[in-house]
């Protein structure tokens, strides 16, 4: 990526003080009490749909709006994660903390193998490098044995949380996958403000005084591949239990696409921009559902005008009036 | 009847051919998605999305006006041209500024909209177009049968693609667009319009996916989805050949078409990932690309 062109990262979540900021402590903490209420109000599996795309959209964000790289193909990580959590649950008979972790890791390994061919090429080839490699996970998905083809794996059995708790109910499954998010949204954050998150943006806005700072820019780059494939597979591998089921849909490149634009459109390199951006695709995706085609073009409506208008995000916009990073 | 290596040369040339045919679409794809982004420093997503647009342009003419195949064969790649210049115009170019993602992300939404908008019009079951009356049967050669229209397909394909390195490598216009590609401040300073060679070469860029589209009409069936897993193998050959030189382009074109072609023959399991399994291998070895410059 060349020096002189423009982005719209967010450069006021840069400029961090000392400690965490109250504003970000208050967020965190109405989100936390909304959350809490929300499943006596709305249906839960919807908000676990949201909150798992949440958890994507931030995992990309972590890469694409802190790392600087574009990843076109992120759901080949939610998408094995997904097909490896059912899998355990469901033949192998384990519980559904287990499943997760074997997918989440699953999705890490994966993500080391891609991340380290990937990082090879910079820019542009970078993103259709990971698309690419996507494809051919999609492919790999289409024809092995224990994946269900165009099936996939369906009736995935939600199981006993610690072989105890019954998660068969959707309010029981929707606190522990609130407990999972919200970790997951929290580590992000974590690493974002950590020294290694610094080094992230130094490199993302200037890969070649990083360099020449003393920096192994690769394995930067790597750790935070490594670590956005596995929280994206943390994602996928909760999907599979809430829906209790795995299929080519999270492996494809549409939804690759998809969680790139709830990035862009709730704001990339902010730190809840993903979560809005994720709340407002997905309740779109629900209320043109049966519109077929529609929503296609809708989406792809919403990837022009964010381009053209809108580049900073629902979510950048709000922290330049505010005038606070959020 | 000998056979090579245990494989019956009728099934071996077979897969050759057909290799050979989807390497006259990886190139012609390949090499525009190159003069593309040689000029305009951005990658043309919407690829697949315009070549789909030529073959269902091409139906849309001989259903609705009865243009034939010929015909099409002009008619659509300016058609569809002509609506990439419009895009250019409107939207690209005011783009130039910003990081290449953002033409990316803009090329990925169009494609999006094209490809549902024909969803909505035609639904997703293919449309049938004939193969014109001229190049129907085929040529028995001895070893194995040549159907004419494939024969066909490749020729035209080889044409356009050395035609089109002709223009750019061996023509004054095609100075002038290399020039551009370099330092386009300084070709501008010479009295050259930039700004509207970088729209016709987007449009340009685009004819030649939609020329791709109405040789694959006949071939393939005609349906929204027919570019949009090809265009992600064509990104995955552009990876392997390097977007620096348009001669590379071409070639990686057909070769990794016919490479392809063979892994049907010896190990069809892996055909659908041969390409995506050489471009790991070239990342590895030649990170730039076979053909590809260090940038």
């Amino acid at each position: 990526m060349s020096v002189s062109t423009e982005t719209a990262y967010s450069s006021a979540a840069d400029a961090m003080p000392v400690g965490t900021p109250r504003h970000h402590i208050i967020i965190f903490t109405g989100l936390l009490v909304l959350l809490l209420i929300a499943p006596f109000v709305l249906y839960p599996v919807f908000i676990m749909k949201i909150l798992c795309f949440a958890l994507f959209a931030s995992a990309l964000n972590l890469l694409l709006g802190f790392g600087g790289l574009l990843s076109f193909g992120h759901a080949a990580f939610f998408g094995s994660a997904s097909y490896v959590a059912a899998h355990a649950a469901k033949v192998w008979g384990l519980t559904p903390e287990v499943a997760i972790l074997l997918g989440t890791l699953a999705a890490a390994f994966l993500g080391l193998i891609i991340g380290a061919l990937a990082i090879r090429r910079q820019g542009i080839y970078f993103a259709m490098v990971t698309l690419a490699f996507a494809q051919m996970v999609f492919f790999l998905a289409l024809q092995a044995p224990f994946t269900g083809g165009e099936d996939g794996i369906q009736a995935v059995p939600r199981g006993n949380l610690f072989g105890l708790l019954s998660l068969a109910d959707d309010r029981t499954l929707y606190f522990v996958v609130l407990l999972i998010v919200f970790g997951g949204l929290l580590a992000i954050y974590r690493i974002i403000h950590s020294p290694f998150g610094q080094v992230l943006k130094a490199i993302r806005d200037n890969e070649a005084r990083s360099i020449s700072l003393g920096y192994k820019v690769n394995r930067y780059k790597l750790a935070v591949f490594v670590m956005s494939a596995a929280l994206a597979g943390m994602a996928g591998a909760t999907k599979a239990l809430v829906f209790q089921l795995a299929s080519l849909t999270d492996v494809y490149w549409s939804m690759s696409g998809e969680v790139v634009l709830m990035t862009l459109l709730g704001g990339m390199g902010t730190i809840f921009g993903p979560l809005v951006g994720a709340a407002v695709i997905v309740t779109m995706q629900n209320y043109f559902a049966s519109f077929g085609a529609w929503v296609t073009i809708l989406q792809g409506a919403i990837f022009v005008v964010s381009v053209l208008l809108f580049r900073e995000g629902i979510v950048g916009v709000l922290a330049r009036w505010l005038k606070k990073p959020l | 009847m000998f056979e090579l290596l245990g494989i019956p040369p009728q099934a071996l040339f077979g897969q050759l051919l057909l290799g050979l045919i989807n390497g006259s679409f990886y190139a012609l794809l390949s090499l525009g998605l190159a003069v593309i982004f040689g000029l305009l420093n951005i990658i043309n997503f919407s690829h697949g999305a315009q070549y789909m647009m030529g073959a269902f342009v091409a139906w849309m003419g001989l259903t609705y006006l009865g243009i034939p195949y010929w015909g099409a064969l002009v008619i659509v790649p300016l058609a569809v041209g002509a609506t990439g210049v419009l895009i250019e115009r409107l939207m690209i170019s005011r783009l130039y500024h910003l990081d290449h993602l953002y033409g990316l992300f803009l090329t990925f939404g169009l494609a999006l909209i094209i490809q549902g908008l024909f969803r909505n019009s035609f639904g997703v079951s293919g449309l049938p177009y004939s193969i014109p009356p001229q190049l129907s049967g085929g040529q028995n050669l001895g070893f194995m049968f040549l159907p004419n229209y494939r024969a066909w397909v490749v020729l035209a394909s080889l044409i356009v693609c050395f035609g089109t390195w002709f223009a750019i490598e061996r023509t004054r216009l095609g100075a002038y667009l290399r020039a551009a590609t370099e330092n386009p401040t300084l070709v501008g300073a010479f009295g050259i319009n930039v700004p509207r060679m970088i729209t016709l070469t987007y449009g340009f860029g685009v004819a030649l996916a939609a020329f791709a589209g109405v040789l694959a009409a006949p071939i393939y069936s005609v349906n929204p989805n027919m570019g949009a897993d090809l265009i992600i193998v064509v990104f995955a050959v552009v990876v392997i050949g390097g977007m620096g030189s348009i001669l590379g382009a071409i070639l990686t074109g057909f070769g990794l078409g016919i490479v392809e072609g063979l892994t049907k023959v010896f190990y069809p399991e892996a055909s659908s990932v041969a390409i995506f399994v050489i471009m790991a291998i070239v990342l590895l070895f030649k990170p730039a690309g076979l053909f590809g410059r260090t940038a």
